[in-house]
């Protein structure tokens, strides 16, 4: 694939990086300062075949308007919400992610999220290290997170894999989606409220559409309420996000577990004093050992992409 | 106004050293606390005078029961403690007097095994630095977060230890895929896990280590230099058990060289005290003992300390017995 073109968005992986430098053309977008990146693209246009983009920049409909040779978008995430898929498919142009690869990074994250904020380990270590354990009190109670009630919203590949785990620590599962799932023997709620009043932890796992936007309002976190912990390792924008601030800030909401925001890499700054919340900078599947395989599938799909072969996780594209 | 006469219904229970209002509070209804740190004559005084009535005494995981202490109370049957550990109470001097050492059992296990899968957890996929690094505002000033993880899946995982405790942070982190083996005293017969007759063994065939059995003379820095070499440069240590099953001094150098590559503590060997060297560190999670600590534990605690409190004074079995 030695005379593919392809535009890396982002500086999202060193060896990805490396590799389509040794294995393609390569244009990195960051090379173009950001006012000029249309004319960077304009001036590449018959050159880049691919893209390679990720959460933070994917193809929207404005690069791939730039790029017309474009013929496959080969996304390093799960997520799609970053890629113009309706013209990708008028325009007939491929795409493909990678899916399965980083599921059980991401629900490991998530039981992490919920024991450091649940448990407050974060806040512990931040006690420890200001040097404050000697001149105080240690013995703040937190919360138990073992045999209680996670609701999961969205129960797909990575939701199922948080279920799985949830169940070694005893807790009953609940779980939200369009359709009953009732070969997984969880408990299927129609309504999220219902599912939010009833659960100790609600876990937002599935992905970001026109449908889910802000499915997390202001009823939902009242319904799941001053007791209630909510996770959110889905997408930012899943969650009304200035209605959670509040909610916090309230007390209305018990904690929040967040490694996705609405505006990222910005995190709402009232949060940063709150000890009752876990932030990070959207790391569910960053992993040295998970990034190595995104990256690697990234590879074979633009390699099988260049000789002509079906590729391998193929995206099937809306229909209008 | 409190009736004095009905306190003194009230069965005496000797407490050494303060005890959390979270314990204090619901049992100190139900029994005569003789505060000993309280007494203004002295707790020597203080003990002499109420020997004769002393049969129990009530402590903490942190109060000392000395052999001196014990062979001043002729009438004492039972130490109570209120924590898993009973390690600064002097149980052969107990076992030559006859009294009766109970701990609290399982109360605490489900939250402190919880607790242990957080501090692994943390340490592996760098949650409190990653959380530190978006709150002094580094994310949006820097966008790519320095702090790469490394997956729990595959991972060999290795315990010091499968009491209670143990057996649930097993089972959990075997959850995640993760390879499960231990190392015991002896072999148990029911466990589905790998098991390595030594700790040297146990360290050399896994990436990380999870410290959570009882400290004893024994086990006192069961995880000494040698086994944090052999444990290796990607491995990680995590100790929920007690401070002094680390040699801490080693674990500092090892850090510092790079000859481990990170460790969760909930303990350490001399509390509230935590080596400065630590603090520098961000492959590091630090907590101040507080594994256990959720309402539902201390109910948990609470009700096993009544029974056993009511048991020693109407002459029944006691719970959770360790000696």
């Amino acid at each position: 694939m030695e005379n593919l073109g392809v535009l890396l968005t982002t500086p999202m992986n060193a060896y990805l990086e490396e590799q389509l430098n040794q294995r393609c053309k390569l244009f990195r977008l960051w090379d173009a300062p950001e006012e000029d990146q249309t004319g960077f693209l304009t001036a590449h246009a018959d050159s880049i075949g691919a893209v390679v983009g990720d959460t933070k920049i994917g193809a929207d409909a404005k690069i791939i308007a730039l790029l017309p040779k474009l013929e496959i978008v080969s996304s390093f995430s799960v997520g799609l919400d970053k890629i113009d898929l309706q013209v990708c498919r008028e325009k007939g142009i491929s795409v493909t992610n990678t899916p399965d690869v980083l599921t059980d990074d991401v629900a490991d994250l998530t039981i992490g999220l919920v024991l450091t904020t649940m448990r407050q380990i974060c806040v512990s270590n931040r006690f420890v290290r200001s040097g404050a354990w000697k001149n105080n009190d240690s013995l703040r109670l937190t919360t138990r997170f073992s045999g209680k009630r996670v609701g999961i919203l969205g129960l797909g590949r990575i939701g199922m894999a948080i279920a799985k785990r949830s169940k070694a620590f005893g807790c009953s599962i609940y779980y939200h989606s369009r359709s009953e799932k009732p070969e997984t023997g969880y408990t299927y709620y129609s309504n999220l409220l219902d599912m939010a009043t009833n659960s100790d932890v609600l876990i937002v796992a599935c992905p970001l559409t026109e449908e889910t936007h802000h499915i997390i309002n202001r009823q939902v976190i009242n319904a799941l309420g001053s007791k209630g912990v909510l996770i959110n390792i889905g997408r930012g924008p899943l969650v009304d996000e200035p209605e959670l601030v509040a909610a916090l800030l309230d007390g209305r909401l018990g904690g929040a577990g967040l490694d996705v925001f609405e505006n990222e890499p910005e995190a709402p700054k009232e949060l940063f004093g709150l000890d009752n919340v876990v932030l990070l900078p959207h790391i569910g599947s960053s992993t040295w050992e998970t990034c190595k395989v995104m990256a690697d599938l990234v590879l074979k799909n633009l390699e099988a992409h260049a000789l002509g072969k079906p590729l391998l996780t193929p995206v099937s594209l809306p229909c209008k | 106004m409190v009736d004095s006469s009905s306190i003194d219904v009230l069965q005496p229970v000797l407490i050494l050293l303060p005890m959390h209002d979270f314990i204090e509070i619901p049992l100190v209804k139900k029994f005569k606390f003789l505060k000993a740190f309280e007494a203004e004559e002295g707790r020597d005084q203080f003990l002499e005078k109420h020997a004769e009535i002393i049969k129990v005494i009530l402590c903490t995981g942190f109060t000392p029961v000395n052999a001196e202490t014990i062979s001043k109370l002729p009438r004492l049957e039972c130490v109570i403690a209120v924590s898993t550990g009973v390690n600064l109470i002097d149980l052969d001097a107990c076992r030559e007097r006859s009294v009766r050492v109970t701990n609290a059992g399982t109360a605490y296990s489900e939250d402190t095994a919880d607790y242990g899968v957080g501090l692994l957890m943390d340490v592996c996929r760098r949650i409190s630095a990653a959380d530190s690094f978006v709150r002094q505002g580094l994310w949006s000033a820097n966008r790519d977060c320095p702090y790469f993880g490394s997956s729990l899946g595959g991972k060999r995982v290795g315990m010091i230890g499968l009491g209670n405790i143990g057996a649930s942070i097993a089972k959990k982190v075997a959850s995640f895929g993760c390879e499960m083996s231990y190392t015991t005293r002896s072999q148990k017969e029911t466990v589905p896990y790998k098991y390595y007759p030594t700790v040297l063994e146990l360290a050399s065939n896994n990436d990380v280590l999870v410290v959570c059995c009882a400290l004893t003379k024994e086990t006192t820095h069961i995880v000494n230099r040698d086994v944090m070499l052999a444990l290796g440069k990607e491995g990680v240590v995590i100790n929920i058990g007690r401070g002094p099953l680390i040699d801490e001094k080693e674990l500092v150098k090892c850090l510092l060289n790079g000859e481990i590559k990170g460790a969760g503590m909930d303990v350490f060997e001399n509390e509230p005290e935590v080596p400065k060297e630590f603090y520098g560190m961000d492959n590091v999670v630090l907590s101040p003992h507080s594994a256990p600590l959720t309402p539902e534990s201390l109910e948990n605690v609470v009700e096993l300390s009544i029974a056993n409190l009511n048991n020693v004074f109407a002459k029944r079995p006691l719970l959770s017995v360790v000696v």
